[in-house]
């Protein structure tokens, strides 16, 4: 074989090679394509709104938060600089910073606010991320594949939330109570709050508004006849920074009597 | 070409064997955050990006500097670049491999990092800027090699070297431009949502650049006997000099639709940088510097009868450096995640591991340099003696 000829056949093969590999990619599954229950509850747009006046004291969103967390495995991680936190407790002048009241009432003042993933509609997060380890589902949740995320955090540059949490260090010797039908996460990957896609795929919700006692009240903000809809239709709600765009699927609303709202 | 590096003086053997040693060292603090992972650094869930993304950003301008010896050459036919051309190209090759190797430690799980090629994503900055950036690698390292082959050869470059310098003059833009809407495109991150970002990234670069350019070229003709002449030395520094001026003009754009609009977000950013913010002020001595080395850089440069002496240049130019490294490479990355989104102020000190890892990778840059800078003394040498 002279060296034309070994250099088409090399041509030949690589060709070969390519129309091989794309053939394959028809059979590749995207993470979003997950299989369905029967029972499966199912949106066009999941959404959460919370009922600030049911929680009162900071261990109704303690509750809420141990609970997540424990279900979840999500570590307990002391040193802030490397906490790792779904859903957690704000109080009104930082959760809504951009709303500069100087005169805010001693009431609204001194209520608790959890705060977790907005769920956007147009969530930044999705756009910037360089491997779609970040995706959007037909249903509105945003999710990882934490086996795709090459950790750049360029998400947590992006959500104006703070919503998001880098492993950045091991996170399964903090794991308090194991809970062995959750995932845990390898450290240097991203992680937040999934609105529990995977209870809702067995037909249940999530588990933080399981345990809320009332406080979020869970369903498809597109469909009007939905409870969340109904609450909204009753009640002044705030959502977090939408001037920006974002499209935030969490509103919250004062609650109670609406009084000092 | 390559067997020139394995012959040199004792001094440039010297000048390797540090490299190495730094190299060896900031590749064992690697080997740590690789087993340890990110927490060894001093970033944090709010400042979640420190400073290998601020060196990145820094170099990829670095990088995109060379183009200012390759317009007025190629475009404008200014013939006293004619020898340095290859120089800046081999800087944008070095500044290149840099900016990944520093992407590369910045990354949690970066045995993965394929997986930007094997799930290219449009909707990302970052999938664009790593085209842009390998783009860029590959057309300075092949029209720089090429054209050198043929010097060494006594021949003239081949044709299409002139097709990819013409088209590596936007390219250079593009990598900077690409790298600014990393930042520029974030909503909430008020010190970066800004249009004229990708303008000021491309005016520090324009000034960083060519300074180090220039000072590369003397201590060349320090050390060898590559002698670049006064006059492109010369005019390479007044473009210092605008350039310098443009990134000044540019910054203090910013500082007046954020004060005199008295938007308490896009103040917060500044005010965080020069006077401090909630008591935070870790960054105040860092800008007053880099405020302080600007205007007495373009002071220096300015007056011809200063320029002119070499000396003072060299100060000068200095100055400029300092002052776009510590205004881009260190301020502009770090004050974007001031305040975080709650309004709060989390500081940043970078941990001893994170700085012996970014010690060893510009070692890694000097190192590729110095090779890259050795082939071409050397084949210039062989030249003179033949013709």
């Amino acid at each position: 074989m002279n060296r034309r000829d070994f250099l088409k056949v090399i041509a030949a093969a690589g060709i070969g090679g390519i129309v091989v590999m794309e053939g394959l990619d028809d059979f590749r599954v995207e993470a979003a394509e997950m299989n369905k229950d029967s029972n499966a509850l199912q949106a066009k747009h999941w959404g959460m709104v919370i009922d600030i006046s049911k929680f009162q004291k900071p261990e109704d969103i303690q509750r809420v938060a141990n609970a997540c967390h424990q279900y979840h495995n999500v570590p307990d991680i002391k040193d802030p600089k490397h906490e790792v936190k779904w859903i957690w407790k704000e109080d009104f002048e930082h959760a809504f910073a951009e709303m500069e009241s100087k005169y805010l009432s001693e009431k609204i003042k001194t209520m608790n606010f959890p705060v977790l993933c907005n769920h956007c509609e147009e969530p930044m997060c999705v756009r910037v991320c360089p491997t779609k380890a970040t995706f959007k589902r037909p249903d509105g949740i945003v999710v990882m594949d934490y086996h795709r995320c090459i950790g750049c955090r360029y998400c947590m540059a992006g959500c104006p939330y703070g919503a998001r949490s880098f492993n950045f260090i091991d996170p399964r010797p903090h794991i308090g109570m194991m809970n062995h039908d959750y995932p845990t996460r390898a450290i240097g990957v991203v992680e937040k709050c999934t609105m529990c896609v995977e209870r809702l795929n067995k037909g249940l919700k999530p588990i933080c508004v399981e345990v809320s006692r009332g406080g979020i009240i869970f369903g498809d903000l597109n469909d009007p006849n939905s409870e969340v809809r109904k609450v909204l239709r009753s009640n002044f709600a705030i959502r977090r920074k939408a001037e920006l765009g974002t499209g935030p699927s969490v509103y919250y609303v004062i609650g109670g009597d609406e009084e000092g709202a | 070409m390559l067997e020139k590096v394995l012959y040199g003086s004792k001094r440039y053997y010297t000048w390797i064997v540090f490299l190495m040693i730094i190299i060896i060292f900031g590749f064992t603090a690697y080997l740590e955050q690789f087993n340890t992972g990110l927490g060894i650094t001093g970033m944090s869930r709010d400042v979640t990006w420190g400073l290998y993304i601020s060196q990145f950003t820094f170099m990829v301008g670095v990088a995109a500097s060379a183009v200012m010896v390759a317009i007025p050459y190629y475009l404008h036919d200014h013939k006293t670049f004619g020898p340095i051309v290859i120089l800046g190209e081999f800087l944008a090759v070095a500044a290149v491999i840099v900016c990944m190797l520093f992407i590369l430690c910045d990354m949690g799980q970066p045995t993965r990092f394929l997986n930007i090629v094997l799930h290219p994503t449009p909707n990302s900055v970052m999938f664009w800027d790593m085209c842009v950036l390998l783009g860029y690698l590959l057309l300075n390292l092949i029209i720089g090699w090429t054209i050198l082959g043929a010097d060494k050869k006594g021949i003239s470059a081949p044709h299409w070297t002139k097709v990819l310098t013409y088209i590596a003059i936007p390219w250079a833009v593009s990598i900077h431009t690409v790298t600014a809407f990393l930042y520029a495109g974030l909503p909430g991150r008020y010190y970066w949502l800004t249009a004229i970002m990708a303008g000021r990234f491309l005016a520090s670069a324009f000034a960083a650049g060519p300074a180090l350019l220039i000072i590369l070229c003397l201590i060349l003709r320090k050390y060898t006997s590559f002698k670049t002449s006064k006059e492109a030395i010369q005019s390479l520094a007044v473009i210092v000099t605008y350039a310098m001026i443009a990134n000044v003009f540019f910054f203090l754009l910013e500082v007046f639709t954020a004060f005199y609009s008295n938007i308490p977000g896009h103040m917060a950013a500044l005010q965080y940088l020069f006077v401090g913010l909630n008591g935070h002020n870790n960054l105040v001595p860092f800008m007053w510097t880099a405020a302080i080395l600007a205007f007495l850089g373009i002071g220096l440069l300015l007056v011809p009868s200063m320029r002119r002496n070499e000396k003072v240049l060299t100060i000068a130019l200095a100055a400029v450096f300092i002052a776009a490294w510590l205004d881009k490479g260190i301020g502009l990355v770090l004050a974007g995640f001031v305040p975080n989104s709650f309004e709060r102020v989390t500081e940043y000190i970078p941990s001893s591991t994170e700085l012996a890892i970014v010690l060893g990778v510009y070692a890694i840059g000097f190192l590729i340099l110095t090779i890259l800078y050795k082939m071409v003394v050397a084949v210039r040498e062989q030249s003179m003696v033949e013709h």
